[in-house]
């Protein structure tokens, strides 16, 4: 049973089993508007928690994500490298950035539910 | 009012050619080229042994050609879709575009100046030197500093060598370890940042108050030990004079430090003011801001860098040094401190004439006038529009560029990058827009003292009733704009997307 | 002054509206001293200012006036004269970047053009909107190389401009990284391929070389590929691609050069262009300004500066280079100078080029005092001399022949000095070469 968790960064992970799916919310691609290029990680790599995970770019700025929790990168979104346009059109489902093996289930509790960011992003 | 319905619209696109009158389309060269056509007539070499080692090309290039005359109109169609001081009024805050003088045009294509190769024997181009020793007189007269570095190509290039100039002097120190942080204020240019990052010093932040300009207060809470130097842009990029900028100066020199300014905006006060007097360590100075050599649609620039005293040991190579047998470049740098070369001859020769023919121009009391002249321009279009638009450090007299931001136009629909459109189809080129960073939808107006008072007149009455139009509720023709200009709004997403950069039989 | 167009009238009505009684309140918060402080003279006329540059012009010899074979990084070509008139254009002239595409399709298209052939020349897929010149675009070669690999060692070739040579080291320095550098390679005898491994992050070689040769880079080209490494390819002499095999055909991962050859005066060394081409696959570690192709809302074509998230305007400290202005003046007369030659006209002018220069060294082969040391060339060779080659040419200069560039100049105390790289372009006559062979053995 999948279960998302958000950052007050408007970034999310999609926890299943011991894969988290990372991406970036409905608010953050509105936010960054016509999104042009996606630099993602190299499979393999290890990012601790709060590390550059991806860089997005729009036509005049670039904007760095940073990992929501810390893991393993096992898979990337292969798609986005071709259409990163996918990223504004389906942020939650076709859209999301990289795979990660997690490694410290613990950090998912310091994440809001779904709930929780729909009342912080109301509050902004 | 114009009339912006369809309608009207449609009527003035209606040419089956696409072209409308003067204003014609012009094919890629690549589409109207041939490879076997030339427009340079040039004699086959009769026959000859080929020394080339078996390296000859033998494939096609990719290099279409045309006659002079297709070349002509090729390049003049082309010319006529771009906007030009010459044409109007270009308030591009913090890129300075004023009148370029044709006379220093005709000085630098004098064969002695431009018909001169940087390796001649040196006893060959005493008169090049001679304006290069002329030049960094005026520079350095004009800053009241010690010493001057030619070389740099641009600002950009200038910046980095101040700091390459900050690094040697603090590596002579022995302090390379520790000394690593350079503190940037946020409205700073962007080139700031990114000389500083690639040398590998850790860019901190300094935050400006909310009058726009920087505090002592504020950077001394954050001098120490790890500061290797500050840069500071003055005038800084909000068109506003570094009040404290001395007191600065002293306290990063206190705390071991060196103080870099950035000298873009040194237009507003040449003649009036001199960095030196405030504490400087290292300035460039754009010459084709400042000194009116050309922009040319984005270079040749030229950026000098002058430095103080405890600098000058490490200034690049080559100096120009006076000798019994006149003046000579001195290229070979062993057993010097020189911080070494950084570019492969002796900088923008072609610039150098260009800037200088504008200082002899102007002398002393006409680049004061000049100075004089930018800012009170730049006050004049403030007092003129600020009763409509808003100031994110409230109403204050500015240096030679005033500075808005986007807030009177919340709640219109229309953005800053909308109002500029629009200016565009009332013949004006648009002002710097979301720069500096620090306002939001910041429009930053620079007229530069070329303007006449008329010309002033007419450019704020235009943004006045824009201002009118976008207040009123009229969005539509914002959204639009600009609808009489060679092209309509472009879209930047699709070029980043799927960038060509290059032509193929695809891109037609 | 006649560059200002407010009087005193505007003036004081300016000041009225402003709020200012004198000018020197809008200063107050600058120090500053009076006028009289500043030790320099007040405005000339236009015609003052003519006299006195061309009293300092003529001083100097220029190339024009004299049998001129001076090379070694820039190259005294004939440019036709419709190229200065173009660049002369008010609105190729005085226009700014082209930050507002609608109205700048002008310098956009030029430089859409102006990297179709700067690609095309080099034999790569992609190039920028320009560079300084030759010699910092070798540098942000080295840089960019380093951000690709991961790697921070740069391994010169021996045949590299010196001058070129020391921009790297001292931003390698700077930048605390690390170049391997080569003593001088007269001969073209080094052996890069050994000194490859896997820690190098590029090798950085020049064809044809300082020295002149003609480089093959292939098998150099392999070795970085089969060591992770690129191989940065260096040209002083853009003409020369007109003749030989482009660095891309062999192997180059990234093309540097100077393109001062083609539209562009020597002026003493600048302004000049730098012309950078890679492969797409770094397209996005390039430094510099790229323009691209897209479509306007009414769907014409149109061109637009694109991926500038890796500029410092954007990118900031994390940007790929801190270059902003460039030389789109000089970009634009390299690009109506190769209009105007086309593919047939390089070819032919590289030709006459090449032509020249061997004429001129069948020439000094009955010279022994004054002997040509490569075996291939294009248009410029090594020659060894009898005693001190600057000393040579500065006795040549005297008897009005700028004979050519002493190799110690540029490499001090490397025990060349008896060495004289002599350029040879179609600018030079068979009455030049007749003249420099005679000076030559009368001198020698």
């Amino acid at each position: 049973m999948a279960d998302i968790r958000f950052t007050t960064d408007h970034e999310y992970v999609r926890v299943d089993g011991e894969t988290g799916i990372v991406g970036v919310t409905d608010y953050a691609q509105s936010q960054l508007g016509d999104i042009v290029f996606i630099e993602l990680p190299e499979i393999g790599k290890r990012i601790a928690k709060g590390e550059q995970l991806a860089t997005v770019e729009s036509v005049k700025a670039a904007s760095e994500l940073f990992s929501p929790v810390s893991g393993e990168v096992v898979e990337v979104n292969a798609i986005l490298e071709d259409n990163p346009a996918k990223v504004n059109e389906d942020p939650l489902g076709a859209g999301w950035f990289v795979k990660l093996r997690l490694v410290d289930e613990s950090e998912l509790s310091g994440l809001m539910d779904e709930a929780a960011y729909e009342a912080h992003v109301r509050s902004l | 009012m114009l009339d912006h319905t369809k309608a009207a619209m449609a009527e003035t696109r209606a040419t089956f050619t696409g072209d409308h009158a003067l204003e014609m389309e012009e094919p890629l060269l690549f589409e109207i080229g041939q490879a076997e056509k030339s427009g340079v007539d040039i004699e086959e070499p009769e026959a000859f042994q080929s020394c080339l080692g078996g390296l000859e090309r033998s494939d096609p290039i990719g290099l279409p050609g045309l006659s002079e005359p297709e070349t002509l109109r090729h390049y003049v169609r082309l010319s006529r879709k771009n906007y030009s001081i010459d044409a109007g009024l270009y308030p591009l805050g913090s890129c300075t575009m004023k009148h370029n003088p044709r006379l220093n045009e005709k000085m630098a294509r004098l064969p002695g100046f431009a018909d001169i190769h940087p390796l001649q024997p040196q006893s060959t181009v005493q008169g090049a030197l001679e304006v290069m020793e002329q030049l960094s007189h005026w520079l350095l007269t004009l800053t009241n500093m010690e010493a001057v570095a030619l070389s740099p190509k641009a600002g950009a290039h200038g910046e980095i060598c101040g700091l390459m100039a900050i690094k040697s002097a603090i590596a002579a120190r022995g302090e390379s370890a520790t000394r690593k942080i350079v503190l940037v204020p946020q409205s700073a240019h962007g080139t700031n940042p990114a000389s500083a990052a690639l040398l590998g010093f850790e860019v901190r932040a300094v935050s400006a108050g909310v009058d726009g300009i920087v505090h002592a207060e504020d950077v001394a809470s954050v001098l120490g030990p790890d500061i290797a130097a500050i840069m500071l842009t003055n005038p800084n990029t909000a068109g506003l004079f570094e009040r404290d900028i001395a007191k600065i100066a002293e306290l990063v020199r206190e705390a071991g430090g060196y103080f870099y300014c950035d000298g873009a905006n040194f237009n507003a006060i040449a003649g009036v003011a001199r960095p030196g007097d405030f504490g400087v360590d290292a300035m460039h100075i754009n010459l084709h801001k400042t000194f009116s050599t050309p922009h040319g649609g984005g270079g040749p620039g030229a950026g000098p860098v002058v430095l103080s005293a405890r600098l000058a040991p490490f200034a690049p190579a080559p100096a120009l040094v006076k000798t019994a047998d006149g003046l000579r470049l001195k290229e070979d740098i062993e057993g010097t401190t020189s911080l070494g070369r950084i570019t492969a001859f002796h900088g923008q020769m072609g610039m150098f004439v260009r800037a200088l023919a504008y200082m002899l121009s102007h002398g002393a009391d006409g680049l004061a006038q000049a100075s004089q002249d930018a800012v009170l321009a730049a006050n004049y279009v403030r007092v003129k529009l600020r009763d409509m638009m808003t100031a994110p450090y409230g109403d204050r007299n500015c240096m030679h560029e005033v500075l808005f931001d986007d807030a009177w136009l919340a709640g219109s629909g229309v953005t800053t990058l909308d109002f500029a459109k629009a200016m565009i189809d009332e013949g004006y080129h648009p002002m710097t827009i979301y720069f500096p960073l620090v306002a939001h939808g910041a429009m930053l107006i620079e007229p530069t003292e070329s303007e006449s008072k008329a010309s002033l007149d007419k450019f704020v009455a235009t943004l006045r009733r824009l201002g009118e139009l976008a207040l009123s509720g009229d969005a539509e023709l914002f959204h639009g704009a600009p609808r009489y200009a060679p092209r309509r709004r472009l879209d930047e997403t699709l070029a980043a997307r799927k960038p060509v950069l290059r032509w193929s039989r695809d891109v037609a | 002054m006649r560059y200002h167009p407010l009087t005193e009238s505007d003036r004081a009505a300016m000041r009225a509206a402003a709020g200012v009684a004198d000018i020197a309140e809008l200063f107050a918060d600058a120090p500053g001293g009076p006028l009289s402080e500043f030790d320099l003279p007040r405005g000339k006329s236009e015609l003052e200012v003519e006299r006195h540059l061309a009293r300092l012009a003529a001083k100097n010899i220029s190339a024009g006036e004299v049998p001129f074979f001076v090379g070694a990084g820039a190259y005294k070509h004939h440019v036709p004269a419709s190229v200065d008139h173009l660049i002369q254009r008010s609105e190729f002239l005085t226009s700014y970047t082209p930050y507002q595409p609608e109205i700048s399709q002008g310098t956009l298209q030029y430089l859409f053009e102006f990297q179709t052939q700067v690609a095309a020349l080099t034999g790569m897929e992609v190039a920028n909107a320009s560079m300084y010149d030759g010699s910092t675009g070798c540098a942000e070669a080295m840089l960019m190389a380093h951000r690709i690999t991961k790697r921070r060692k740069a391994l010169l070739s021996g045949g590299l401009h010196p001058h070129y040579a020391e921009v790297a080291r001292t931003v390698a320095r700077l930048a605390e990284d690390e170049v391997i550098s080569s003593p001088p390679d007269v001969f073209a005898s080094e052996d890069l391929v050994g000194r490859i491994d896997d820690g190098i992050s590029c090798v950085i070689v020049q064809t044809p070389d300082f020295f002149g040769n003609p480089r093959d880079l292939r098998s150099i080209a392999e070795a970085c590929h089969r060591h992770g490494a690129l191989l940065i390819a260096v040209f002083t002499e853009a003409v020369s691609l007109g003749l030989l095999t482009s660095p891309g055909a062999m192997g180059a991962d990234i093309v540097v050069g100077e393109g001062q050859s083609i539209g562009n005066a020597l002026s003493f060394g600048g302004p000049y262009v730098g012309l950078f081409a890679t492969r797409k696959e770094f397209l996005r570690q390039m430094p510099g300004r790229l323009c691209g192709v897209t479509v306007d809302s009414e769907g014409r074509r149109g061109f637009v500066l694109t991926l500038s998230a890796r500029e410092q305007h954007i990118r900031r400290d994390k940007a790929t280079s801190n270059i902003c202005t460039n030389s789109g003046l000089c970009a634009l007369a390299f690009s109506i100078h190769m209009t105007l030659l086309g593919e047939a006209g390089l070819r032919r002018l590289a030709r006459v080029n090449h032509a020249n220069a061997v004429a001129l060294r069948d020439m000094l082969k009955d010279i022994p005092e004054a002997q040509p040391l490569n075996k291939t060339f294009f248009n410029e060779f090594t020659v060894r001399v009898k005693g001190d080659a600057a000393e040579l040419a500065e006795t040549l200069a005297r008897r009005g022949i700028l004979a050519g560039v002493p190799v110690s100049r540029l490499a001090p105390r490397a025990g060349l000095d008896d060495l004289l790289l002599i350029a040879n372009t179609e600018i030079n006559t068979h009455e030049d070469r007749a003249a420099l062979a005679a000076e030559l053995k009368g001198v020698l």
